[in-house]
């Protein structure tokens, strides 16, 4: 059984888990699932300077940064202990495009080769790691929220301003994959 | 915390809360502090899906937006599929949470944020391969560099606070 659930899990298990989520949160308390506005919390508690927009009372949505960080536990427990010992199975076109910039290690959910503490300091590891935080953080509360917001939260409720923010994702992703960042590899 | 919400009114307090945000669910009800362990255990059962299905991969992000690979549409639509059957549930039987409160839901307005925030969003994802959710997850599994990301992501959401009114919406 444990070398089941070791075993990279296929998408129509994890998919439906990951809606499940959307029920749970509402019946566990009326809460949306929503991931980015902890971004927002974090912000309201450590530093409102003042600005508006981070003028609530943060404090009534504890249980979103409590969520988080069920979700960084959640990666240790699965690392820990229902570890898949063999490395991810790349595509075979992608893994000759990337080998093509020196990224051959495939055994951690991130690229060792660029993204590490030892590349923190060099030009593509600053945008890939600086440049690509502020991005995700800056562009989800200007889209008003991010993948679990609004394309699955959103979606789910049927909200047409959903569905644009989550082509928006979509858009922006295939222009920085397959235009953008093989550019930034070649830094 | 010099956050001093008591000037504020309460009215204008949700509605700051509100702007943008998908979690304003107003709960009349007051809970003890460990009530919110019930979510840190949805967060948990959540991060371990999200590594088991290798969603905070990098390369699988990489391979879904080369369209490479079919594992990622295939999780986020069953996960909308799943959502949504779940939410005409809840509407069509009325049903309330387990502390018997109603559950309700708001409706999101169309502005040129979403258009203009997706597409710099989209962006950000194509570059780290993960959005807010996997984030977390990755410092867990023992990526801890992905902590600057992280840092970097509250740093960006903190602009975005302070040059809000600037921006087009």
């Amino acid at each position: 059984m444990l070398d089941i659930i070791k075993q990279p899990w296929p998408w129509y298990v994890a998919g439906p888990l990951i809606g499940l989520t959307v029920p749970a949160l509402l019946i566990l308390g009326n809460k949306s699932f929503g991931i980015s506005s902890s971004l927002r919390h974090a912000c309201a508690a450590c530093m409102p300077a003042k600005i508006p927009f981070f003028q609530y009372e943060w404090k009534k949505e504890t249980w979103n940064l409590v969520f988080v960080l069920g979700i960084f536990l959640g990666g240790m427990v699965a690392s820990h202990f229902l570890a898949n010992p063999a490395p991810i199975k790349v595509n075979e076109t992608l893994a000759k495009e990337l080998a093509a910039y020196g990224i051959t290690d495939f055994s951690a959910m991130v690229p060792l080769d660029i993204v590490s503490w030892e590349k923190l300091f060099t030009v593509s590891g600053v945008i890939m790691m600086v440049g690509g935080g502020f991005l995700v953080g800056f562009g989800a509360r200007y889209a008003g929220g991010c993948t679990s917001g609004h394309a699955i939260m959103g979606l789910s409720t049927l909200q047409w301003p959903s569905l644009v923010a989550t082509i928006c994702f979509m858009i922006g992703g295939f222009v920085m994959a397959n235009w953008i960042l093989p550019i930034i590899l070649n830094l | 915390m010099s956050n001093s919400t008591s000037e504020i009114t309460k009215e204008k307090e949700h509605q700051v809360r509100a702007t943008d945000a998908m979690c304003i669910n107003e709960s009349k009800q007051s809970h003890q502090w460990y009530y919110n362990f019930k979510y840190l255990i949805v967060g948990v059962l959540f991060g371990i899906v999200f590594v088991k299905a290798e969603v905070i991969s990098w390369f699988r992000i990489q391979e879904m937006f080369r369209i490479q690979s079919f594992h990622m549409y295939g999780i986020i639509g069953s996960a909308v599929l799943i959502g949504a059957l779940s939410v005409w549930l809840i509407k069509t039987f009325k049903i309330k949470t387990i502390h018997g409160e109603e559950i309700t839901f708001s409706d999101k307005k169309f502005n040129r944020g979403q258009i203009y925030g997706g597409l710099t969003f989209g962006l950000g994802w194509g570059l780290t391969g993960a959005c807010p959710g996997p984030l977390f997850a990755q410092i867990g599994v023992g990526a801890t560099v992905v902590i600057v990301t992280l840092l970097s992501a509250i740093a960006g959401t903190w602009v975005y606070g302070r040059f809000r009114e600037q921006l087009p919406h």
